[in-house]
């Protein structure tokens, strides 16, 4: 298959470990950012070829697990309430909030609807006429874009019965959080290939030059990542920091100008709760004044009560990267894909699914 | 005047119900058996052992590329006869339908049911139809039994793989698992994507004739996957499995559809595939004369039973390394970005 093979071959695939093992000159730290790398680097069994020296760490970038357990509970009460639909994408289904999950309350009978775009549920509120439809908006600067551009399209067809739960966050704003952590000691940041896509490889100069870390953009094939992890050793064992973009074939310098356009004419920065790192400030993205007739809690009132995270769940150690899954007491415990506790276990890009459902014994 | 269709009446056992028997199942499920419409069907005595099984089929479309719920019904059963080494002999058909559910869909899926009874060899012999109130069900719910013969000598099971021996799959996975989900989504793809719906029992028959005492285990990985039915085997028989990644059959519009929503064709159901254990001295004969059949023509080797971590199931990937194959947890849910 075009565009996939390509990227998978085995041969260049050997040959870019046996590059990897020269590369790593010297004991480094590497962040992958992104949850989608952390599944695609152990779907592909690189993990267990790592040279001695190159430590992978997790970090923060699955949207549903930095999503706080008090936004799960709201969007869990609102399902329950009389003509209300949800429209979520399917990760959140699953995702425990303090008392049950989306799940639970479709169980019981709230409407809950899984959809695959944000437009899919522009065409629930014209199925529905009674109900109000609300769009949890759970995502980073990938999903983004095209919630805004389906409130356009709810705008130009006049469509009243929808609205957005926006809990969208920003992947700068957490990754400056966590190089001000002394404790995390990265050396190099496998930078998210399709956030990146929208914001530009040139988003992560700023962190190349204050923070000195080697930051490397990568797609998400078997090739892409080795390549991406050569040159990260190779930067970091000549002491340098830049920004270098393996993911051309989908990722400009500028970014996607007409995204961030429609962006920024949608929504604003707000402080945003992430779980795991507490209130990050400018980190969220709150629909304008100008289209509150779409934005869920400026129509409906919407309570957060601050919610306590599972006792003994160390997801919020594991998204900063401290802790990695085996160390949490629950992990293949309580904690499992069939019935976890903590975020981490139920997104399909979590860390602790990936390392439950991948991981060979470390 | 509005459609045809199914009304309460017609599950009430009184003259509605003797009309849609008559038009619609003698029509086109008649056998002689069937045709006395007694209580039960009386079967002539067997030579072997009876394998007996039930599954009920849900799908939603009722309607799909490749097949539709009665098709399903029909080999789903066959093929679970087959995975035990049985010839299959015959099968029930129970019904329950939705009030409103329009007369022509139930008799296109008769009518398919029939081809597929024709088709297989495998008569339905009793049946029974219910009808529930509307929004008590949806369209058609279909339960099939069915019963076959296991000849003298025969013992396949998932307890029976041995350290060393082969594992073969018939052909492509997560054709229908994809088919389905893609439906169900209302996504349009480029390229056919079709249900892989089909019975069994005939490539099983020359397996089992051709190799006897060399087929261990047979498995048709519907639900779950590949991936579920492989950690089945491995935990019955208390062995590891190491699997080849590069060597796993899937079409590429299933790997592209896979790709888009972020799901593993590993784990995608399959309807007319099936796993075989086979010892390793006998495995290229097994793939050569799955090859020769309709059913296998793309068979593989896929991997092979090995003394690792008891239930266990690994794969190697292209980067030479390695990954445990868990099974599914949950219906797969698509990815967020």
């Amino acid at each position: 298959m075009k565009y996939f093979d390509e990227y998978r071959d085995g041969s260049i695939a050997r040959a870019l470990v046996a590059d990897l093992q020269k590369a790593v000159t010297r004991p480094m730290r590497i962040m992958e950012v992104c949850g989608s790398h952390t599944m695609a680097i152990f779907r592909n069994g690189i993990r267990s070829i790592l040279p001695d020296g190159l430590e992978l760490i997790s970090g923060p970038g699955c949207p549903v697990c930095v999503t706080s357990a008090s936004h799960m509970d709201a969007f869990i009460a609102m399902a329950d309430r009389p003509g209300v639909r949800v429209a979520i994408f399917g990760d959140l289904f699953r995702v425990p909030g303090s008392k049950g999950s989306l799940a639970n309350a479709s169980s019981r009978g709230a409407k809950v609807d899984i959809v695959y775009s944000p437009m899919d549920a522009l065409d629930l509120a014209r199925k529905h006429p009674d109900d109000l439809i609300v769009f949890l908006g759970v995502g980073f600067e990938t999903t983004t874009p095209t919630i805004a551009a389906t409130i356009l399209a709810a705008k130009n067809q006049n469509i009243r019965n929808f609205v957005v739960f926006s809990t969208q966050k920003t992947i700068p704003a957490p990754l400056t959080a966590l190089l001000e952590d002394p404790a995390l000691r990265l050396n190099g940041l496998l930078c998210p290939g399709h956030v990146s896509a929208i914001i530009g490889a040139g988003a992560y100069v700023p962190f190349a030059e204050k923070y000195k870390i080697a930051c490397v953009i990568a797609g998400f094939e078997t090739t892409d990542l080795l390549t991406s992890l050569i040159l990260l050793a190779r930067q970091i064992g000549a002491g340098e920091a830049r920004v270098e973009n393996t993911y051309g074939r989908v990722v400009a310098w500028e970014g996607n100008m007409r995204a961030l356009k429609m962006v920024e004419e949608i929504f604003e920065p707000c402080d945003t709760e992430w779980r795991g790192l507490g209130c990050i400030p400018g980190s969220g993205l709150k629909i304008r004044e100008k289209y509150r007739e779409f934005d869920a809690e400026a129509r409906l009132d919407i309570p957060l009560t601050p919610a306590s995270e599972p006792k003994g769940c160390m997801c919020g150690n594991i998204l900063k990267g401290i802790n990695t899954p085996r160390e949490c007491p629950l992990f293949g415990t309580r904690c499992s894909p069939a019935s976890p506790v903590g975020p981490c276990m139920v997104s399909s890009e979590g860390t602790c699914a990936a390392f439950h459902k991948y991981g060979m014994d470390e | 005047m509005s459609e045809k269709c199914i009304l309460l009446d017609h599950g009430s056992g009184g003259l509605a119900s003797q009309e849609l028997i008559s038009s619609l199942f003698i029509k086109h499920l008649d056998n002689p058996t069937l045709r006395g419409l007694e209580d039960s069907a009386v079967l002539d005595r067997q030579n072997g052992r009876l394998a007996f099984t039930t599954d009920s089929y849900v799908v939603d479309p009722i309607f799909f590329p490749g097949g539709d719920i009665g098709k399903l019904a029909v080999h789903g059963t066959i093929n679970d006869l087959a995975m035990r080494g049985a010839q299959p002999l015959c099968l029930s058909l129970g019904l329950i339908l939705e009030e409103g559910m329009p007369l022509d869909d139930l008799e296109r899926i008769i009518i398919s049911i029939a081809e597929a009874c024709r088709e297989s060899g495998v008569p339905i012999v009793t049946g029974d139809t219910k009808v529930v109130p509307k929004g008590k069900g949806d369209k058609i719910f279909i339960n099939t039994s069915g019963i076959g013969v296991v000849a003298d000598g025969i013992d396949i099971s998932s307890k029976n793989a041995r350290e060393g021996d082969i594992i073969l799959l018939s052909g492509t996975m997560g054709d229908h698992g994809i088919t389905i989900m893609t439906r169900r989504a209302g996504i349009a793809m480029q390229g056919q994507l079709e249900s892989d719906t089909m019975p069994l029992h005939r490539l099983v028959a020359r397996l089992l004739k051709e190799l006897p005492g060399s087929v261990r285990t047979l498995r048709d990985p519907t639900r779950g996957g590949v991936a579920t039915t492989l950690n089945e085997i491995a935990a019955n028989s208390q062995l590891g499995i190491e699997l080849r990644e590069e060597s796993l059959p899937v079409r590429p519009q299933v790997r592209a559809a896979c790709e888009l929503l972020g799901l593993e064709p590993l784990y995608l159901a399959n309807e007319g595939k099936l796993l075989a254990v086979v010892a390793s001295d006998r495995a290229e004969e097994a793939l050569q004369i799955m090859r020769e059949t309709a059913e296998g023509a793309e068979a593989t080797i896929i991997g092979r039973m090995f003394n690792g971590k008891a239930g266990r199931v690994v794969i190697n990937t292209p980067v030479g390394g390695l990954r445990v194959v868990t099974p599914l947890h949950g219906e797969p849910l698509p990815r967020i970005c």
